[in-house]
């Protein structure tokens, strides 16, 4: 076993009004920054896992998302390549 | 009629609950541990409003999977009643006893005020003691009440009486000035396909009592038991 780092986005899904994005997009507006078309607000976790590879450590962290970290009906999720941490369990 | 009110860790309105149930109507009613597995034979279950697990994560994400709920969801899959208020509304849709979630109030502050809403549906267990139409006044007190669903899933809410109250004028008009946090179609309450869980983001249990300034709350309450308000 090896420990990996898991990377994993979760964003509003499209078409869900997002007022903290658009909150967010209005203050940078007002500090000059014009050419925002859009922003989204979402949350960034990071899962260590002890796995036996990637691909491994990759498909428990998408049954975490799809059963309690991400909420389908609102967002959905990404997840980034796994890296190997020190400190895995052998 | 025996009530149980969850508490979680977190739950604030478990008291108030309890005082609808216990003192308002006068039924027996016990709370009933996060941790424990056992209803201890109660008809009704409240879940009830607060923040569970400091609403990490998403408001009802983490309550959803305290242990009762096994039993809140079984005791739901029977056709027995659920109340699930505020907090408990957004467990009851983490679940999966609900369809839907409940967004971040599109205003993005926390809401702490009496509304008024309208009926919807007059003829559910929570709510045949009033009239269709009807506008009840009751306190909201929440931050992420933005009820939200597939537009399909709104779709049969709306045709199958899926909605139980809707934000309203005190007149009972609907439109987006009344609508308190955004709500599609200004959804206040919603309605199970086989009627026995209702979710409300509004607080029956806060106007149940004289001094509390209302009462109208005291209806939902009413209606479980099948009995008649003067």
């Amino acid at each position: 076993m090896q420990l990996y780092r898991v990377p994993v986005q979760i964003i509003p899904r499209p078409g869900i009004l997002d007022p903290q994005g658009a909150a967010v997009a209005g203050a940078l507006r007002t500090l000059g920054f014009d050419n925002i078309a859009d922003i989204r607000v979402g949350r960034f976790i990071t899962v260590d896992v002890n796995a036996t590879d990637a691909q491994d450590a990759t498909g428990m962290v998408r049954r975490m998302c799809e059963k309690l970290l991400a909420n389908p009906v609102i967002e959905d999720f990404v997840l980034e390549e796994p890296t190997l941490q020190p400190g895995g369990q052998s | 009629m025996k009530f149980g009110i969850v508490t979680f860790p977190g739950s604030n309105g478990d008291y108030d609950a309890f005082h609808a149930a216990a003192d308002a109507i006068g039924e027996e009613s016990v709370y009933l541990w996060h941790k424990d597995h056992d209803l201890k034979d109660c008809d009704v279950i409240i879940l009830p409003g607060g923040f569970s697990y400091g609403d990490y994560l998403r408001p009802g994400a983490i309550a959803r999977f305290s242990p009762i709920m096994n039993e809140v969801v079984a005791h739901a899959r029977r056709g027995a009643p659920v109340l699930a208020i505020c907090n408990g509304f957004q467990v009851a849709c983490e679940a999966g006893l609900l369809p839907g979630a409940l967004l971040r109030n599109a205003s993005l502050r926390f809401v702490s005020r009496v509304v008024t809403m309208r009926v919807e549906n007059a003829s559910s267990m929570f709510t045949r003691e009033y009239f269709k139409g009807q506008v009840l006044s009751i306190p909201v007190a929440h931050g992420d009440g933005r009820y939200t669903a597939d537009s399909d899933v709104i779709a049969r809410l709306e045709g199958e009486g899926g909605v139980a109250f809707r934000y309203c004028s005190p007149a009972g008009t609907v439109s987006s000035e009344d609508n308190v946090n955004g709500a599609v179609n200004g959804i206040a309450g919603i309605l199970n396909d086989a009627g026995n869980v209702l979710g409300m983001m509004p607080h029956p249990e806060r106007a149940a009592d004289p001094i509390l300034g209302t009462t109208d709350g005291l209806g939902v309450f009413h209606s479980l038991l099948g009995g008649v308000i003067a």
